[in-house]
């Protein structure tokens, strides 16, 4: 290793004990048992960190990503030394200063200055070192004027700020950074990323624990991702975050599936219990129907409904401007002339967004018997992010329907612009005259 | 254990600022400032005083004047009794900086046991203010009683005071960090130890000398408050210059350094619980 390692973690596995689900509630019981030792013993266990490897190069700023749970703020306590390994070992070569919880050690009734002093020393400086500091800590926090004030009277920003503040004035050789960039306003991010920057160009290691999928990709040389407890994948920053996308993606797909899948099932056991009074309600009650159904007298049945992609997958998430296909399976237990088939998107707040069917696009029904595939093509989807609803039936012309399928099929729209509204019209931006204007470079 | 015990000399700087901001904390606010950890022990014994010489006399000849020697006792007790009531809810009431930042846990409940022993010092010079005052006023004598001519503070007995106190400190801090470990782990400590206070209070000569019941002789020697309160009565009140139980607060020397390094060795077992627990 010629490379020197801030950080290491060495086959690094940790297992919290649940201490909640204890059988004794009291002393008392514990005494009277004479358990008390076996019960101070763990009686459940639960694996945050499953044999985890890790290597942290001085000098480069390290991303821990994953879902919530994964285990990202454990390897965090686990390197800040504030819990222990069960197994393996942590190794850490410099100061550390932790942003794990801003302001974690203010004391409400005392004054921010006197604050700054004991945060300092509880996070390693002394005395005399955070005199020489304080005016830098105090410029950075923008606190000036409030300073002398007792604490509890601050504001949670004013309280992130000034606890930020002390953590990166500490002058760590290691930082580590939990999700804390969240708190401030766009400026005083600004004023953290900057810093942090600094840092990185002093040669300091930051351990970055984020949700912020850009700011590691933008910020980090390396990046981890853990999934479970688990090393799921590690290296180069961009290359993990797309990896970790993609599974994101993979899971909401499946999550959609399901979904689709558990609402088609009880729609289908809904109807089989109650099929007449299904039938009878007809479709003026029924188009107020505000959840999810299904009702119609089934001549002509929707047998499948699929949403596909480009490639005629089939797929729950697309991205925005996506091609969008969607194909009924409809079966006719009896010929029939009259027919009409319609398809509705709404969006999460239960706006429709577009309705529309053949008979209003002067399709004029001829016949139709036995098995027949329809398909929609949406040959853009020009919506913005978000979550939407399909609702798809076949009908006669009076609107009496066959099969009406109330909200069954949900897809995901995602996007990298974050606009807003609900349609996305195809559009650019031109500039002319005295102005300046770049595109931001993609993050 | 002991590589985390000589930690807690680098923390030294910690626990001080920890303790003055314990002290500025609680009298943020407040007019008179850190004036009433004078102001409370003053009013209380001005109270004490009245009680004592108007409604309920005391006429124990050996224990005159009786607020002093109810004093003499009472103070050291509060610290005791108010350094564990405190600590052993400062695990708990300190968990986002065990959770959250790198911090020496056995920090907290030692910065409670020193914040009431700055409030039991300050106590001092009132305490021994009314004690010159009544030796040479002598108000309090009961008659028949030779009237106490000579102030009972005497050098060659004041030499051990600070021994005392240090006894009682590492005695007390050595309780404070058992307790507090256990209170993370089993809640209820909190109230038992409110109760048998109460008890523990009664069963220390502090409001009867100890001769008074000699029948009980025995088992008050096996309380170890007895000794500590028994020296701080020898030392300030009795007026006799020689210091009789120095061979027990010696004894209680010792077991004080045992009830520490075990309280410690227990506080360093469950430390890494804490972290998961609180």
């Amino acid at each position: 290793m010629t490379v020197k390692s801030a950080i290491v973690l060495d086959h690094v596995t940790k297992i919290y004990r649940r201490f909640g689900s204890r059988h004794f509630a009291t002393l008392k019981s514990a005494l009277l048992r004479r358990s008390i030792l076996e019960d101070l013993k763990p009686s459940e266990t639960f694996c945050a960190m499953n044999d985890v490897s890790l290597r942290v190069p001085t000098g480069s700023t390290f991303g821990v990503i994953g879902r919530n749970g994964s285990g990202k703020s454990t390897a965090l306590k686990l390197v800040a030394g504030i819990t222990k390994p069960t197994s393996g070992t942590v190794t850490v070569t410099g100061r550390i200063s932790a942003l794990i919880e801003l302001g974690a050690g203010f004391h409400p009734e005392i004054s921010g200055r006197e604050n700054v002093f004991i945060n300092g020393i509880m996070l390693g400086l002394t005395k005399r070192e955070i005199e020489r500091r304080f005016d830098e800590i105090v410029e950075f926090s923008d606190l000036a004027d409030f300073i002398d004030e007792p604490v509890k009277n601050y504001s949670s920003g004013m309280y992130m700020r000034l606890g930020f503040s002390v953590a990166v004035h500490v002058d760590p050789e290691v930082l580590l950074v939990d999700e804390v960039l969240a708190v401030g306003d766009e400026a005083f991010t600004h004023k953290c990323l900057d810093k942090f920057a600094d840092l990185k160009r002093r040669r300091k290691t930051i351990l970055l624990v984020t949700h912020s999928l850009n700011l590691v990709e933008r910020f980090c040389d390396e990046a981890m991702w853990l999934d479970g407890g688990r090393n799921e994948a590690e290296g180069d920053s961009k290359r993990v975050v797309d990896a970790y996308m993609a599974k994101v993606q993979l899971d909401e797909e499946r999550q959609l599936a399901t979904a689709d899948v558990r609402a088609r099932q009880d729609a289908d056991s809904a109807a089989r219990s109650q099929p007449r009074a299904a039938e009878a309600a007809g479709p003026t009650a029924d188009v107020k129907h505000l959840g999810e159904g299904r009702w119609g007298s089934r001549v002509v049945e929707i047998s499948q409904v699929g949403l596909l992609d480009l490639h005629g997958q089939a797929a729950h998430v697309f991205q925005a401007g996506d091609l969008m296909r969607i194909h009924l399976r409809v079966r006719a237990s009896r010929p029939v002339d009259d027919f009409v088939f319609a398809v509705g998107i709404f969006n999460a707040e239960g706006v429709c967004v577009y309705g529309t069917n053949t008979e209003i696009e002067g399709f004029r029904p001829q016949s139709l018997s036995g098995d027949a595939d329809v398909f929609l093509y949406f040959e853009a989807l020009e919506l913005v992010e978000g979550t939407y609803k399909v609702d798809v039936a076949v009908h006669t012309r009076d609107g009496v329907p066959y099969d009406y399928h109330r909200l069954f099929y949900t897809f995901r729209v995602k996007s990298r612009t974050k606009d807003v509204g609900i349609y996305r019209p195809r559009h650019r931006w031109e500039f002319e005259g005295q102005v300046s204007i770049a595109p931001q470079e993609p993050s | 254990m002991w590589h985390n015990l000589a930690q807690l000399l680098r923390y030294r700087g910690l626990i001080q600022s920890l303790v003055a901001r314990e002290l500025k904390a609680r009298y943020r606010g407040s007019a008179l400032g850190i004036f009433w950890s004078f102001g409370n022990p003053l009013l209380l014994l001005l109270i004490y005083s009245a009680i004592f010489k108007y409604f309920v006399p005391n006429r124990d000849s050996t224990v005159q004047p009786y607020v002093l020697f109810l004093f003499c006792g009472l103070l050291p007790w509060t610290w005791f009794a108010a350094s564990l009531n405190e600590s052993v809810g400062s695990l708990i009431a300190g968990g986002n900086l065990i959770k959250k930042v790198l911090f020496p846990a056995e920090v907290l409940p030692i910065v409670s046991v020193l914040a009431n022993m700055v409030h039991f010092l300050l106590g001092l010079p009132i305490l021994a203010g009314f004690l010159v005052y009544y030796a040479y006023t002598g108000p309090g004598a009961a008659p028949g009683t030779p009237a106490i001519a000579q102030v009972a503070l005497h050098p060659a007995e004041l030499i051990w005071l600070p021994v005392v106190i240090l006894i009682q400190l590492v005695l007390t801090t050595g309780l404070a960090l058992m307790l507090s470990a256990l209170t993370v782990h089993f809640r209820d400590v909190r109230d038992i130890l409110a109760n048998f206070l109460t008890f523990w209070f009664f069963a220390t000569p502090i409001i009867y000398p100890v001769q008074s019941v000699p029948g009980l002789k025995p088992l008050l020697d096996l309380n170890p408050l007895t000794h500590l309160t028994v020296s701080y009565q020898e030392i300030l009140f009795y007026p006799d210059n020689a210091f009789g139980h120095v061979y027990w607060l010696l004894v209680l020397g010792g077991v004080s350094v045992v009830v520490f390094l075990a309280g410690y060795w227990l506080f360093d077992r469950l430390r890494d619980s804490f972290a998961e627990v609180v």
